[in-house]
């Protein structure tokens, strides 16, 4: 490999999302060398067919336990895997493991070469766990509103109130019980259906 | 305390005396609060210990020494206060391996040499037909399971590099390798085992207990950082453990015991698995055949938990022959120390003495001497040993 190639980065990830997103910023950095492998069966043949440079995998991933036999003497990769980060490096690896992702590196790699690339990993990787918070929080709040409105519209026909009124009732309960909003919609909703 | 200890673990049987001192409240009952972090890679549990996001684990054996000696990856110093396990690994052949192995076999079906000769027709006659070589799960590169299968199948002039392949799995993966030809073979920790018999696709050849009759296999691992500034921490922890191994052995607590370990977010498999291998008494065979032993897998019982130096020199020994590092009388002597007797006995309160013999034996090769590794690994025919 010339210095001024670009090296051929692996991404073991089987979230297709996460992937792409890691993918995009490699490519936007100018790594134009990157193959995803979502699927975990033959893994160490798969990536000795593409005999990548580095190899990025995510922590919730038991493959990981795989890939910790390239650093054996093996038949599995054509060129030996070296240590994940230089062992001084400490920061890097506190980052990446936090991070949920870890790197295998292959022998010979300029360490100035794999920061940038562990550094971009590690903000992407933090970035789709903050996208997937985010995600879950939306769905959490759509969630509520969808019981709010269920539990107004039940107390409206049972107490003959207006929707301000109903929704009035429920907040002022939820403050006076101190429980969330949604938590009283659902339990008027729970006993609506027991009472039917 | 102030913040909770974050201890992790791999869902598998010989993780039951961490997990039980946590659910039954040995550990609150030592002022211990315990965060029990479940895993899914070695490689995860052993990064998180080393950096410190883990203030302790269960962990290979293995892996404690080869962290402390920098192989594999960086090096940590780890202590093992405590050993989690001593045995309970298996190796599980799939019926048509079985099969071939019963047709060549000469000799008694559960002796290892009669059964590693008879790999070695196997091989002999796969290697004449042209077939792919078998291949062998294990669960790490610094492991027992690994180190077991090496020395079972070279006893019977086997390479375990040459003749046949050895792979690493995950175990929650093993059963589903060899159920669809993956692997041809296994070995791996409780439940898996029993997992791939009772779905009809595995027989259990071997306990590992009659490969080696006695092997440290998990070990409650701290950073020695961590435990030379919290030694009370240590020693509450150690004991809490302890306290939760003979609730374990006690066969009256067995069905509670295996309740609480069966749960989702615990080792979350079938209870009756469960139940099976820490009572030793194990299916194996889809047919039915039962084979008890009080030798699987020993949580407490015969000073299991008592962590024993010459054991970690074996595994050193292993790590030698198998080409993983150089004999260095140095590292002999750290992974020697990674393994704490002191700290067990200071935890409990004991002297140490009269503690029960933990010499072990293999069923092929010299006798250990931790001494000697040098005499020991070159009357060995089979080996990878770096100079």
């Amino acid at each position: 490999m010339s210095a001024e190639q670009s090296p051929k980065i692996v991404i073991v990830d089987e979230s297709p999302v996460r992937a792409a997103i890691l993918e995009e910023g490699l490519r936007e950095a100018g790594f134009t060398q990157v193959v995803h492998i979502r699927e975990m069966q033959s893994l160490l043949a798969r990536i000795y067919a593409v005999d990548p440079d580095i190899i990025l995998i995510d922590l919730e991933n038991p493959s990981r336990d795989v890939l910790e036999a390239m650093f054996q003497v093996s038949r599995a990769v054509k060129r030996p895997i070296a240590m994940f980060v230089d062992q001084s490096d400490s920061a890097s690896i506190q980052a990446s493991v936090e991070a949920g992702v870890s790197a295998y590196i292959v022998d010979g790699l300029k360490k100035e070469r794999i920061k940038p690339i562990l550094d971009l990993c590690v903000s992407r990787f933090n970035a789709f766990a903050k996208l997937q918070e985010e995600l879950e929080r939306t769905k959490s709040q759509l969630e509520d509103r969808k019981i709010i409105e269920k539990a107004k519209g039940i107390l409206m026909k049972v107490k003959s109130l207006t929707e301000d009124e109903a929704y009035v009732l429920l907040r002022s309960t939820a403050m006076r019980e101190k429980k969330k909003i949604g938590e009283i919609a659902q339990s008027i909703i729970t006993a609506s259906e027991m009472l039917k | 305390m102030t913040a909770p200890l974050r201890i992790g673990f791999i869902p598998l049987v010989d993780a039951a005396a961490l997990i039980i001192a946590v659910d039954k409240g040995f550990t609150a009952a030592e002022g211990l609060e315990v965060e029990l972090v479940r895993e899914v890679s070695w490689s995860n549990v052993r990064d998180k210990l080393n950096i410190g996001l883990f203030d302790a684990a269960h962990l290979l054996a293995p892996v404690a020494i080869a962290s402390s000696l920098g192989l594999g990856h960086v090096k940590v110093p780890i202590v093992a206060p405590l050993n989690l396990g001593i045995n309970g690994n298996a190796i599980t052949v799939s019926p048509t391996l079985h099969a071939a192995l019963m047709e060549v076999i000469d000799g008694d079906r559960f002796d290892p040499l009669a059964t590693a000769r008879a790999l070695a027709k196997v091989v002999a006659i796969r290697r004449k037909s042209g077939a792919d070589p078998l291949t062998f799960g294990m669960t790490f590169p610094f492991s027992t399971h690994n180190y077991q299968l090496r020395f079972w199948m070279a006893a019977a002039g086997v390479d375990p590099d040459e003749d046949v392949r050895l792979v690493v799995l995950p175990p929650p993966y093993m059963v589903d390798s060899l159920k669809n030809g993956h692997v041809d073979a296994f070995c791996v920790g409780a439940p898996w085992n029993s997992v791939a018999v009772d779905l009809g696709i595995g027989h259990i050849l071997h306990f590992v207990s009659d490969i080696l009759v006695r092997a440290a296999e998990k070990v409650l691992a701290v950073r020695q950082v961590w435990a030379d500034k919290h030694p009370d921490v240590v020693a509450a922890l150690v004991r809490a453990a302890v306290k939760a191994a003979e609730f374990i052995e006690n066969r009256e607590n067995l069905a509670e015991a295996t309740r609480i370990l069966a749960q989702p977010e615990r080792v979350g498999v079938d209870a009756e698995m469960i139940q099976r291998s820490l009572a030793g008494r194990l299916k194996i065979s889809p047919e039915g055949a039962l084979r008890e032993s009080g030798r699987y897998l020993l949580v407490g019982r015969e000073g299991a938990g008592r962590p024993d130096p010459v054991q970690a020199a074996w595994l050193y020994a292993q790590m030698l022959r198998w080409g993983q590092t150089a004999l260095s009388n140095e590292a002999l002597k750290t992974a020697m120390s990674v393994f704490r007797p002191d700290l067990y006995d200071a935890a409990l309160g004991r002297s140490g003495d009269g503690q029960p013999d933990t010499s072990f034996t293999a069923f092929a090769g010299p006798a250990f001497d931790p001494r000697d590794l040098g005499g020991y690994l070159a009357s060995f025919e089979i080996g990878r040993r770096a100079s």
